[in-house]
């Protein structure tokens, strides 16, 4: 296990090391001077020269790649052309909402899926199993952004009391300076109206942005639900008299679940790349509202550190999961070790 | 592959052959049929648009005043946009649109991908590990965050757009082809080209990639829906299509900027990319369980 582990680790570094130089050369080889973009067409020559100079444009390639990879090491992502502050405070202001997002939405995912494709599963062929099907495969393939604009449209004709923009009221005047998490500090400060306030404007957006994977997750449980129903312990379960009940949660869901929670974890894992739309559409002020603005504004740095920071994320929760499904699964723990 | 086309067996009895089992399975598949016909319907849609559509001067960038925001009536199935456009038929060139971008990405991203997973499963050694250890990297990036970097950095339009979903797109094809060929060498009908002295391309693609098709059938028909999603994702954020081209994902963004007055204009380009994805995806499905293919 231990091999494995460091090999991950190395390979992980190896995949953001690959992921900044690629979109490094991507961000340098395109047409157009990003000190022109940055100033506009009034600048002058000469102020558009300064800048080019401040930022390190009149170097060779390489020397800029390499000046940028060691600022990377030091955790030194640059400046926003936009907000003329660091790129990493800017990211680092931005990600408690995108985190807080993310959480509430795998929450959310494995809540309704797993329950919702057992139950498929246990009354399969009845209404029941057509009526969870469809809503799954409604899920699947209904755009985060479609969902979105119908979840704000019912919210502004029908079920009013959720908000449509935003992460909290502002007139509440809360300040979430602990952990950077509305749900937590609130509960913290002991303010039960900002956890109240901040749930309501976080079940729309982590709604739209659960959609698909539950979906998925739901088709995934049923189908490894009716693949176990079949197995002889299963039986032998029953032979010995225990309760259906038992039988169902304990006996074949442990076993059935390790594929849904292998979805669940990559879904889990490209959430804040998944982010982007639903935090647009509900003005969330994450990080992907972030990325969507810079990249309009073609801000380079703060585009290659939104990328790189969603990037760490995927791959860091690839590699957790990879360990948790070793801890459920102990064929999955012997495969690991045998590849070493 | 295919067994004798005989009708009947020793005793008399009616048998099927491969291809008439497997059109009885998607016949009998409702959704299946459900989705060939949502795939047909929009499929003409997008070739008849010209002739189709009630109003095919909204297409462009009409602007008629007087008929703005009108809501969904006779006239305008689905209602008019904020310049009067018919959103009906903006829609049906809309799927012109979209299965440009489906035929232009996959046309190049899946020979490339199938070419790459060929050569990686059958010559093995330093060619697979190259391959398939960049391939790992490729799929170690979250893809909508890329796309959207890259249709940035190259300036926001729909060509870009496909470039950027085409660098990510054809990963997905080599690993599949690779898993099936790495499978397929095991076989005694690879071994016995090989002793027949088969050169390299004739086993590449006369031998292995006849047994691919099916498994590239399945995913392409998936991939449709996910590429027509992608597309209209990215022109909803304002870096795919530019207006006044009648793309989706465009229509859905400047609608939901009438929101929820005029709901019709966000939510009628919004169901009809749903609709389309919905039929790719029931089709994919059927056509699984009809080829009998794992993904």
């Amino acid at each position: 296990m231990l091999p494995y582990l460091l090999r991950r680790t190395l390979s992980l570094f190896f995949v953001l090391f690959g992921l900044a130089i690629l979109i490094f050369v991507i961000a340098r080889i395109v047409p157009g001077d990003p000190a022109r973009i940055a100033l506009g067409p009034l600048a002058t020559a000469q102020q558009v020269a300064e800048l080019r100079a401040d930022m390190g444009l009149d170097q060779p390639f390489l020397a800029q790649l390499g000046t940028y990879l060691a600022g990377l090491v030091q955790g030194d992502l640059g400046t926003s052309l936009l907000t003329s502050r660091p790129v990493l405070d800017d990211i680092l202001a931005a990600l408690p909402a995108t985190v807080e997002l993310a959480l509430f939405t795998i929450l959310l995912q494995i809540s309704l899926s797993i329950p919702l494709g057992v139950l498929a599963a246990v009354y399969r062929n009845t209404w029941v199993d057509t009526v969870t099907r469809v809503v799954s495969l409604i899920g699947v393939v209904t755009p985060g952004f479609v969902l979105a604009i119908i979840l704000q449209l019912l919210a502004s004709y029908t079920v009013t009391i959720f908000p449509v923009t935003g992460r909290i009221d502002p007139s509440l005047g809360f300040a979430a300076d602990v952990t950077g998490l509305l749900l937590v500090d609130g509960l913290i400060a002991g303010r039960l109206d900002v956890v109240g306030d901040a749930l309501r404007h976080l079940i729309l957006p982590s709604l739209s942005l659960a959609a698909a994977g539950i979906g998925q997750v739901m088709r995934i449980t049923r189908a490894a639900m009716i693949e176990v129903a079949g197995r002889d312990f299963v039986e032998a379960a029953r032979a010995y008299g225990i309760p259906e009940r038992v039988v169902t949660f304990r006996y074949m869901l442990r076993v059935a679940a390790v594929a849904p929670l292998t979805i669940l974890g990559l879904e889990f894992a490209s959430l804040i790349g998944n982010a982007f739309i639903v935090e647009f559409v509900f003005s969330w002020p994450g990080i992907a509202s972030y990325g969507v603005r810079t990249i309009l504004q073609k801000d380079l740095n703060a585009v290659i550190g939104v990328v790189l920071v969603s990037g760490l994320f995927f791959v860091v929760a690839n590699l957790i999961i990879d360990i948790l499904l070793g801890f459920l699964d102990p064929r999955h723990r012997l495969q690991l070790g045998a590849r070493d | 592959m295919t067994p004798p086309s005989s009708l009947s067996d020793a005793n008399g009895h009616r048998t099927l052959t491969a291809r008439q089992m497997a059109w009885y399975r998607f016949s009998r598949n409702p959704a299946a049929l459900i989705g060939a016909a949502i795939v047909v319907s929009v499929v003409i849609a997008a070739l008849f648009a010209p002739w189709l559509a009630p109003s095919p001067e909204s297409a462009g960038s009409l602007v008629d005043f007087r008929n703005r925001h009108s809501p969904p009536d006779w006239d305008n199935w689905m209602g008019t946009d904020n310049v009067g456009r018919d959103i009906f038929s903006r829609v049906l060139f809309g799927y012109q649109v979209s299965l440009g971008m489906v035929i232009g990405v996959l046309g190049v991203a899946v020979p490339f991908g199938v070419l790459l997973g060929l050569v990686a499963g059958y010559f093995g050694g330093w060619v697979e590990t190259v391959i398939m250890r960049f391939t790992d990297v490729m799929l170690a990036l979250p893809p909508l965050a890329m796309a959207l970097a890259i249709t940035a950095v190259l300036s926001p339009n729909i060509v870009n757009a496909m470039i950027a979903i085409t660098l990510l797109w054809w990963t997905w094809h080599t690993r599949l082809i690779y898993r099936i060929v790495k499978a397929q060498m095991n076989e005694d009908y690879v071994e016995a080209a090989k002793v027949a002295g088969a050169s390299h391309t004739h086993i590449l693609f006369q031998e292995l990639l006849p047994n691919c098709v099916a498994a590239v059938a399945v995913k392409v028909s998936l991939d449709a829906g996910f590429v027509i999603l992608f597309g209209a994702a990215l022109s909803f954020l304002g870096l795919g299509a530019q207006p006044p081209t009648p793309d989706l994902g465009t229509m859905v963004s400047t609608g939901s900027e009438y929101l929820p007055e005029f709901w019709w204009q966000a939510l009628m380009p919004g169901l009809a990319i749903l609709y389309a994805i919905l039929g790719f995806n029931l089709l994919g499905d059927g056509l699984r369980d009809m080829l009998d293919v794992e993904l």
